[in-house]
């Protein structure tokens, strides 16, 4: 029995301890910091598709975010991450005004879609509009209990969409842009809840993307999936950022070293540190940033 | 440590000494359940074996008679069907509706908290009280009189607590994992409950209407206190006509009787041969649930395999 706390306090010293005053020296030339610089530039160069500006949420009288100030580029991937409870999921379920369906939610400030600058959290915004403009991927797969064809429509027909071959043309063109069409195009009839859990997400995703969304948004896509699965949801993640601007939560910093454009790591509600993510993930400014990604706590 | 450290001779000892008290549960509960089916059973058989004499194709086919051999169960079975098919009409839709509303839209306060208690004592009211609220409110102030609408919207009050409970649970059992992703696609709350909720709930709906149903067919009280006859030699007019609009609602204010209060005449008679009519009106009836409950179980494992989630 105490052999257990005697490996535990073995662990060794986390490397990058040592390395901290060195890699953060200003105007130091190594090779990883020149990318990050050419990404910061980039930071800059893209332009906001949306921009949190001093977003504040409360459930009931509990503030889970505290004054958010984040700007997402278009047609990049924004990954945010930090540990359990620190608000990711809430401020990624504000973009499409989720938290409308729970009683005594309260939100403050502004998340300003661009360009044509309504306020997606503003008391005069219609949620419903919001939803129709800004797509969500789930944590657990959750088909309908459809046929996969149907899955995928559904968003058509609830824009009014009706006829057949413009609804089939759509399905496929959504099945095609989530990289599953080849594995369900004889199924279509089949009930979506018959496949496995990599292609439901997968499913997910057509569903989402068929209506064109500006912006879609991923909670935690992956963490109900086996290695396969999310090895090729994070592939179309990288691709989809040709058409369109994602948000995802993460709960795994691999995945977002792999997929992601920019990086924000959010701490107790608030929002930490913001950066290209090969410079958040080499040389992060904040000291709770780099604690956290390299394992210390989270 | 020593303490806690069992040989494996201990291990195996205590291990099947629990097992053994494992096995003695099991042996309580099958002889509780076998028990509890054989006297149902008996109750069955005995009721089939009293009124064997009496089945047969003129038992279905003849109306009451003063002669007990002559008597049937014609008017009132028809009575049954009839005001079941009332019952399920205003029941099926008032009580989805009521549900609906009270899962999916009213807001969470203590005036809904009130009604929501008070549906499901509703539950608990005695029968005849529904039965003197009938003869109140449809028979002498709606004035629609002794009738199978009468006797129908009684018995729907009566199921009414049932089929809302049993609805709300079903809506309830619809995750929230899919309402999400119908929302985020953009549907309206309307939408939601008729494309998703709803269709993905009919198993459990339906299963609940049956179960009210069956309870509704054997009421005799409620249909006694709203004055039902216990003696009718002709049935209700046809609700199909040759001539347009082909449909018929006459046989709504018809006078009517039912099984149950068919078996409650006869039982009362002093002529012995009158008891196995009742008997085996009795074995129909029950065999008229049993049937009732089949088909919602069918119904419910139908859903269940089509949606897993």
């Amino acid at each position: 029995m105490n052999t257990n706390v005697d490996t535990k306090t073995a662990t060794p010293p986390r490397q990058t301890a040592t390395m901290q005053g060195d890699t953060r020296a200003p105007g130091s030339d190594t090779p990883s910091l020149s990318i990050a610089m050419e990404e910061r530039k980039a930071f800059r160069a893209n332009p906001a598709k949306a921009s949190a500006d001093k977003l504040d949420f409360w459930y009931g009288s509990n503030q889970a975010l505290k004054n958010i100030n984040l700007v997402i580029p278009e047609h990049q991937v924004t990954a945010l991450i930090g540990p359990s409870g620190c608000g990711k999921s809430t401020f990624l379920r504000c973009f499409n005004r989720m938290h409308d369906l729970q009683a005594d939610t309260r939100y403050g400030g502004a998340i300003t879609l661009r360009p044509d600058n309504v306020n997606l959290v503003g008391p005069e915004t219609d949620p419903i509009e919001v939803r129709m403009r800004i797509g969500m991927v789930f944590q657990k797969p959750n088909p309908f209990p459809k046929s996969v064809f149907e899955n995928v429509a559904y968003g058509l027909r609830l824009r009014g969409i009706n006829n057949k071959a413009d609804l089939a043309e759509r399905v496929e063109k959504a099945l095609r842009g989530a990289a599953i069409w080849d594995e369900v195009k004889d199924r279509l009839n089949d009930s979506a809840l018959a496949l496995s859990g990599g292609q439901m997400q997968r499913v997910c995703i057509s569903r989402a993307l068929a209506t064109e969304p500006e912006i879609l948004l991923f909670d935690e896509p992956t963490s109900a999936l086996d290695p396969i699965a999310t090895a090729k949801i994070e592939e179309l993640i990288s691709e989809l950022r040709q058409h369109v601007t994602i948000l995802i939560v993460t709960h795994n910093m691999q995945q977002a070293a792999r997929v992601s454009d920019f990086t924000a790591f959010m701490y107790l509600g608030e929002l930490v540190e913001v950066d290209a993510t090969s410079k958040i993930f080499t040389n992060p400014s904040k000291k709770a940033t780099e604690d956290y990604i390299t394992g210390r706590y989270g | 440590m020593a303490a806690t450290t069992l040989t494996l001779e201990q291990i195996r000892r205590g291990l099947s000494w629990r097992k053994q008290l494992d096995k003695v549960f099991i042996a309580i509960g099958m002889a509780l359940l076998f028990g509890c089916l054989a006297i149902l059973a008996i109750l069955f058989f005995d009721l089939v074996r009293d009124g064997s004499s009496r089945f047969g194709w003129d038992f279905f086919t003849s109306f009451p008679s003063r002669k007990a051999e002559n008597a049937g169960i014609l008017s009132a079975a028809v009575g049954t069907m009839l005001i079941m098919v009332v019952t399920a009409l205003v029941a099926l839709p008032v009580g989805v509706a009521a549900a609906i509303y009270l899962e999916e839209y009213a807001p969470k306060n203590w005036f809904t908290g009130i009604i929501e208690i008070n549906v499901t004592n509703l539950a608990g009211v005695p029968s005849i009280i529904y039965g003197l609220l009938a003869l109140g409110l449809f028979v002498y102030q709606f004035n629609f009189g002794q009738s199978v609408l009468t006797a129908g919207l009684t018995l729907a009050l009566l199921i009414l607590p049932i089929v809302i409970v049993a609805t709300r649970e079903s809506l309830r059992s619809v995750p929230r994992a899919i309402r999400e992703a119908a929302y985020g696609l953009g549907a309206t709350r309307w939408e939601v409950t008729k494309d998703h909720v709803l269709p993905y709930s009919t198993g459990g709906i339906l299963t609940g209407l049956i179960l009210g149903l069956s309870r509704a067919i054997g009421e005799t009280a409620p249909l006694i206190t709203i004055g039902a006859l216990s003696f009718i030699a002709f049935l209700p007019p046809s609700p199909v006509s040759g001539e347009f609009p082909f449909l018929n609602f006459e046989w709504l204010m018809s006078e009517f009787t039912a099984m149950p209060i068919q078996m409650f005449n006869w039982v009362s008679r002093p002529d012995q041969a009158f008891q196995s009519n009742a008997a085996a009106a009795g074995a129909i009836l029950l065999g008229m649930t049993l049937a009732m409950n089949a088909v919602a179980i069918w119904i419910r494992y139908r859903f269940r395999k089509k949606i897993s989630w």
